[in-house]
């Protein structure tokens, strides 16, 4: 499905595929540049190589249709409005998701300043899922959970994947990699990246 | 239309004022009298050859020294715009979108003001297009280089919130709106304050101006009036201009931000 062919952004330089119904889990020290990489690929920083979504250059697509399918999702995601659910396209269809996450479904209208990391961290996914993306690049999602939130997340993630979606999972958890990967990407601090059993 | 003149004697004993400020400065350890005797200094200098260039070019009434006049002036308030800016633009744009902008908003309202309004004979005579562009060009100055400040500092700032719209599928004009609109209201506020205060708290320079130099009130009024509707049309073109260029310049064709393109080096 995704084809990454010998994307380079800085000291990176990696080639791997990413089929449907795939979590690849990305493991490496702080800075390596797992960020970079993911966020190279959604293309939010300039980068040159050769990027396909089933077989279409990435360059093909308009970039924001291409963030639609190829949705980077960020370990602290940013907010534009002042309220929750100004962030949501469609914030009704939102509230079941939003609720499972474990997160009340009245905090629509709750001020963004007023929420804890986590509830950043879950409602930031949720917006990204939402999207029904081809291909989720999640960068630590559960960095600010708690263990109970982790499952549900994990669990989410995992629905979607049964169903065809990519993901790429970034985490320094060793045994979150093994639970939700698989296959593992271990990158250096050199940028190198190799493949590991797990 | 009558005027009392000045002799150059007549200003000594004002200057005193300054020279007084100086004093209070050295009194009360404010360590500004370097600072006031070399403005004072600028400001005498520079006011007086103003004077002489703008008798030249008034008895000249030249096209082209009419135009080198124009841009020279246009060249200054493009160094002033960048010179304010906490972040600049890196390469020629740290120049050129300032330049530009004021020459395209300024050059405009002027044009449109002589041409329409205005009638002189001809229609670049240097008496009437020089201080019109002068006083339009240094409120859009001021209008476009607050736009583009807050357009550079808060896309550094607002840069999570930003990138989170553009890696949801947002178009970078869809991302950087709430920041465009604070560049916008910056740049506009001063002008909107102005008119709003003006008459009641200051009495502009310009009719005062007049005034003193024998005008009518209601027809120096007349003109102040004439000049903050050109002012209002030339700040609002060019900080539009600025701070749209701004946002297209920091970003790129696939609508990704480009801070890289701001300089880290702070101004000196």
């Amino acid at each position: 499905m995704l084809t990454v062919g010998a994307l380079t952004r800085l000291h990176i330089s990696v080639s791997f595929e990413l089929n449907d119904g795939e979590c690849i889990a990305l493991q490496g020290p702080s800075g390596a540049g797992k960020s970079l990489l993911l966020r190279a690929i959604a293309d939010l920083d300039p980068n040159e190589g050769a990027i396909k979504l089933d077989g279409t250059l990435r360059e093909a697509v308009p970039a924001p249709l291409w963030r639609k399918q190829v949705t980077y999702v960020a370990a602290e995601p940013g907010w534009w409005a002042d309220t929750v659910q100004e962030h949501f396209a469609g914030w009704n269809d939102a509230i079941p998701l939003v609720a499972r996450l474990g997160l009340s479904p009245d905090c629509g209208t709750w001020q963004i300043q007023r929420l804890s990391t986590g509830e950043k961290q879950r409602l930031g996914l949720a917006r990204a899922l939402m999207l029904q993306s081809r291909v989720l690049l999640l960068d630590e999602p559960t960095a600010a959970l708690d263990a109970t939130s982790t499952a549900i997340v994990e669990s989410i993630v995992a629905e979607r994947i049964s169903n065809g979606t990519g993901v790429i999972w970034s985490t320094h958890d060793s045994a979150q990699a093994q639970r939700v990967g698989s296959r593992l990407f271990v990158m250096d601090a050199g940028g190198c990246i190799e493949e590991h059993q797990l | 239309m009558t005027y009392i003149q000045l002799a150059y004697s007549d200003l000594i004993l004002p200057a005193c004022l300054v020279v007084m400020d100086g004093a209070l400065s050295l009194v009360l350890h404010l360590k500004l009298e370097r600072q006031l005797a070399i403005a004072t200094v600028r400001m005498v200098v520079q006011l007086v050859l103003v004077g002489y260039v703008l008798t030249f070019l008034f008895a000249a009434v030249s096209p082209f020294w009419t135009a080198l006049a124009a841009f020279i002036m246009v060249i200054f308030a493009s160094r002033e715009i960048m010179v304010r800016q906490k972040r600049r633009l890196r390469g020629l744009w740290t120049y050129g979108l300032g330049a530009g902008c004021t020459l395209l908003a300024a050059g405009t309202v002027t044009m449109f003001s002589l041409l329409t309004q205005l009638h002189p004979e001809p229609w670049y005579h240097p008496r009437y297009a020089l201080p019109l562009l002068g006083m339009i060009l240094g409120n859009t100055m001021t209008g476009i280089s607050l736009g583009l400040d807050v357009l550079t500092n808060g896309l550094v700032r607002e840069r999570a919130a930003v990138e989170a719209c553009l890696a949801l599928g947002g178009t970078r004009y869809q991302a950087l709106l709430p920041v465009l609109r604070d560049a916008l209201r910056s740049g506009f506020m001063p002008t909107i304050n102005g008119m709003a205060a003006i008459g009641l708290v200051s009495l502009p320079g310009m009719m005062t101006g007049q005034i003193l130099a024998g005008v009518e009130p209601i027809d120096a009024v007349k003109y102040q009036l004439l000049i903050m509707f050109l002012i209002a049309g030339g700040t609002g073109l060019g900080t539009l201009a600025a701070v749209m260029g701004g946002g297209r310049l920091l970003t790129d064709h696939r609508h990704r931000l480009r801070l890289d393109r701001i300089a880290s080096d702070p101004p000196g």
